[in-house]
């Protein structure tokens, strides 16, 4: 265990976080708001963390190891949300520090769950950082640690496997510098074309980039009370489509740029993940024609919501708190699922499920036929055993770790409906779940100890399991490990 | 530079390693996931998993982009193959691994031609040429060739005590009188390019540089005593061993070698009629003794087993055979040999993997200037580079002392119409010459760089 390397990453992912906070507080200069102390506090706080643990921990060795890997990022994330609650409790527009940490956690993993009750009365710079994190925490900020900070080793790998989602990671270009590069041009690249989108619909700029922020990372902290439902149908399409297009896997956009559009639209998991929400969209348009005023409207709440849940976003248009069973049911099927792997979404991810899916069928071939012998392809290519094992074993944790968080819930005051959502709505990183959670109420209601599982659900779901996980197993802090 | 590397065995990971270490983009392909899979846990490279000689394999890999393509598979038709496929899809430079010995140089200038593969490594003969140098010079003594063998590089510690301790570079040359050019010194962490002035001491790595018929003659100077290799034993009739017997054969040395193989002891003496080829086991002590171990100038032990070849020489070396040599594999077996006292180790991974860096390096360096080739000394921390001199080139035909180098810059060495030369202060450059300039640290894009303006007389 090179515990040295991992405390000088993480001192590093501080010194960046100091410097992700610069943005926030030339928004609130430029608003001549009071919380820019705040944000010169916290940027201090994080320079002298960050500064103190690269220069203690400076490593004899810069091997890492696969668990390194995953601990370095689980405890990066951990200590980005630690920090980055700070300007909101400094400010005191956040009074508990619990609340306020819940708040960033949710930003960072790109959760969107809020406990706040009067979004509008926060400042603007604070309001701007709220946002911003779900930016930085939709790509991850190890791996944008790597694309602006040379890397230290060859081993950077295990760090971006153990936080880029899905099954498996793979890399675009030889150096995972440049990957990580053309990750975040990509992403940088749509999100400016989504900004200019917004702002030609007459949205105030301000709006735009938050919603841009929000959409993005498929996060979903809204700057309105009621989300996006008091912005106009074209800035509610706009948006619907820029939710679904984040939660592409970003390969795909690589191989386009290239000219591979063949194989982009040979993608299995594109391909599923499309059929899933025209369908989940035309359902829920038949399902709830009578609650809404004409058809098109209709039409625009559910593609508006089935593309803001399935990316795992949480933006509403409307409260489908108080849609039909069957509507509520398809949504809440849907967040379990999330968007691709690779994206900037959680859940279980559309590749997972593709996988099981065909491994379901080979298993049942098997059963008919004994002897019969079969490989699961996807994406062209056939999946190795090692991955389908490592899959239905990610499956079998996920499951387990959303019972015990909904078991968890419950010891709270409020109902199972909402316990169960809320577990589903963290644990994905989608924000809004039914019942007391649901999109026109907030998680405010739970006591500290609630919050904190939940917040623990955010961090297990944004970095997929493994990462916190080891980090609870004991021997793997022993020196000898 | 973007470079694709085919086959990720000992001698690909090798490979793969060196080439990451130097900054370059490195796609490996290898058809065995698990060893992929290793591999993009190890060093920041992209994997691709498939066959060698598959189009969309290779198309995979992005092939088409690269610089250059380098195929490290055990089998000769698959690099071969594959070498010519990605020449044909875009790659600039291919490089092909052949283990056949038999392949002659015409066939091989032939499928090369063909192909329009750039450059074919034979680990093997890689292996054999090492030691035979290290057979030729004394130990300790490293040898690299230098402009297509024109000059041999010889890196040595002076001796305590020795001729050269305290002596100026030029009263050297005079005392000496021999031709040869000290390139380059290492003290301690420093490397010195010496000028005229420079006073050496003991303990000082040297590079010197000189025709190779006068490395003999200088050592015998200096005080390391040589004495000729008359008869080799060689255990284990691998293909190194064959291509070692021949060089050695060619160069009036006794060959014997034991194998255990009856059949490949046959084919050996097909191959090597003058070696005397004993079918038994080279392990067993009673039979290196009954075949004259005790007698025998020189063991080199070539099995397929890392294990057996350096406990074989620690044996030799216990029986105190003046030099005992053999091939490692394992680059972690190789440092523990060391330690053990066994002195003459190569690596054909490590051969391979620098003399391909080496290619690298001047397709590198080619890209932007005039340098041919370049070569790094004393472990990269100063370098020789070798230009072709242009008509153009505005120093020509002035005496060399009249002219005023830059710094830590030195000629080390002029080839004139193949001939080489060691430059004197009254020697000077001609158009169409190959001149070595060495430098310290610094890169230099064409000669005239080096030279900053002609002294005033």
């Amino acid at each position: 265990m090179n515990r040295r390397m991992i405390l000088y990453m993480v001192g590093q992912v501080c010194e960046i976080t100091a410097v992700l906070m610069v943005l926030p507080l030339i928004v609130s200069i430029l608003y001549r708001e009071r919380c820019l102390i705040d944000f010169l506090l916290a940027i201090t706080v994080a320079l002298v963390i960050g500064l103190a643990l690269t220069f203690l921990s400076r490593p004899t060795s810069k091997v890492i190891y696969a668990k390194e890997g995953y601990i370095i990022v689980g405890l990066s994330w951990i200590v980005v949300s630690a920090i980055g609650a700070l300007p909101f409790y400094f400010s005191q527009q956040i009074p508990h520090y619990i609340d306020a940490f819940f708040e960033t956690v949710s930003g960072f993993t790109t959760t969107g769950a809020s406990i706040l009750t009067d979004v509008e009365a926060m400042s603007k710079g604070l309001l701007f950082w709220r946002s911003f994190t779900h930016w930085i925490g939709g790509m991850g900020v190890l791996v944008f640690l790597m694309a602006v900070v040379p890397l230290q080793n060859d081993r950077g790998m295990h760090i971006a496997r153990a936080e880029m989602p899905g099954p498996t990671v793979g890399k675009l270009m030889p150096r995972l510098r440049d990957t990580a590069r053309v990750l975040y041009l990509i992403y940088a690249g749509m999100s400016v074309i989504m900004v200019i989108f917004e702002l030609a619909g007459g949205m105030p700029f301000f709006d735009s980039l938050l919603h841009m922020f929000g959409a993005a990372g498929t996060g979903g902290f809204g700057i309105k009370s009621d989300s996006i439902a008091s912005y106009s149908p074209y800035e509610q399409w706009v948006i619907t489509i820029f939710m679904l297009l984040f939660g592409v896997n970003f390969n795909l956009y690589y191989l386009c740029l290239h000219k591979h559009f063949k194989e982009v639209l040979e993608s299995d998991e594109l391909k599923t993940y499309l059929a899933l929400f025209l369908i989940s969209s035309a359902l829920i348009t038949i399902n709830t024609l009578s609650q809404n005023v004409s058809v098109a409207t209709a039409i625009r709440n559910a593609c508006f919501q089935v593309s803001s849940i399935m990316t795992t976003t949480g933006y509403a248009t409307t409260d489908f708190n108080k849609w039909p069973e069957f509507s509520k049911g398809i949504l809440m099927f849907l967040m379990l699922i999330g968007a691709c792997a690779g994206s900037t979404g959680g859940g279980l991810k559309v590749s997972r499920l593709v996988m099981l899916a065909k491994n379901v069928k080979r298993e049942l071939r098997h059963l008919i036929h004994p002897r019969s012998v079969g490989v699961v392809r996807f994406e062209g290519r056939t999946v190795d055993d090692q991955t389908l094992h490592s899959v239905s074993v990610y499956l079998a944790l996920y499951m387990g770790i959303l019972i015990a968080v909904a078991l968890l819930l419950s010891l709270d005051r409020f109902d199972f409906e909402t316990n169960l959502s809320a577990a589903n709505a963290c644990f994905n990183n989608i924000g809004p779940g039914l019942g007391a959670v649901g999109p026109a109420s907030n998680y405010a209601g739970y006591s500290p100890f609630s919050k904190l599982v939940l917040c623990a659900a955010m961090l297990l779901g944004r970095l997929e399991i493994y990462p916190l996980f080891l980090m609870m197993t004991p021997s793997i802090w022993s020196r000898s490990s | 530079m973007k470079v694709v590397i085919l086959g990720c065995g000992k001698m690909g990971q090798e490979l793969t390693r060196s080439l990451v270490k130097e900054g370059h983009d490195v796609t490996v392909i290898d058809h065995d996931e698990s060893v992929v899979g290793t591999i993009g846990d190890l060093y920041d490279v992209m994997t691709v998993c498939g066959e060698g000689v598959d189009y969309d394999t290779l198309s995979e890999a992005q092939v088409q982009d690269a610089r250059l393509f380098i195929a490290m598979t055990p089998r000769d038709e698959v690099n071969i193959l594959s070498c010519f496929l990605a020449k044909r899809m875009g790659a600039h430079h291919t490089i092909a691994r052949i283990e056949d010995t038999d392949m002659t140089d015409r066939e091989l200038s032939f499928i090369k031609q063909q192909t329009n593969i750039s450059m074919f490594v034979n680990p093997a003969l890689i292996v054999a040429q090492e030691l035979n140098n290290m057979l030729r010079l004394p130990s300790g003594i490293r040898a690299d060739y230098f402009a297509r063998h024109s000059f041999e590089m010889v890196e040595l510690r002076t001796k305590m005590n020795s001729k050269f301790s305290n002596m100026n570079v030029s009263d050297l040359r005079r005392h000496f009188k021999e031709n040869f050019l000290i390139c380059a010194v290492g003290r301690g962490s420093d490397v010195y390019i010496p000028r005229g002035d420079f006073v050496l001491r003991d303990g000082d790595l040297l590079t010197i540089n000189a025709a190779p018929t006068e490395i003999d003659k200088l050592l015998t100077e200096v005080g390391y005593i040589n004495k000729p290799v008359r008869n080799v034993m060689i255990i284990g009739g691998s293909r190194t061993a064959y291509q070692l017997g021949k060089i050695l054969i060619e160069s009036g040395i006794r060959v014997k070698i034991i194998e255990q193989d009856r059949d490949r002891c046959r084919q050996l003496c097909e191959s090597l009629p003058e070696a005397v080829v004993i079918n038994g086991d080279g392990a067993q002590g009673e039979l290196l003794n009954e075949e004259g171990l005790l007698t025998t100038d020189a063991f080199v032990s070539l099995t397929g087993m890392d294990e057996e070849n350096i406990l074989m020489c620690i044996y030799a070396n216990e029986q105190r055979v003046p030099r005992a040599m053999c091939k490692v594999d394992r680059s972690a077996f190789a440092d523990l040999a060391g330690r053990l006292g066994v002195e003459g180790l190569v690596s054909p991974n490590v051969r391979v993997s620098s003399l391909v860096l080496r290619y690298v390096r001047a397709l590198e360096n080619s890209a932007g200037s005039n340098i041919e080739t370049l070569y790094k000394l004393m472990d990269g921390r100063a370098e020789a580079m070798e230009f072709i001199v242009k008509p153009d080139f505005p120093y020509l035909n002035i005496p060399l002392y009249q002219l005023e180098f830059k710094p830590g810059m030195l000629i080390g060495g002029i080839i004139r119409d193949t001939k080489p030369l060691i430059p004197g202060g009254n020697d000077h450059i001609e158009a169409k010459d190959r001149v070595i300039v060495l430098a310290a640290g610094q890169n230099l894009v064409s000669l005239s760089d080096a030279i900053i303006k002609v002294k005033e007389s």
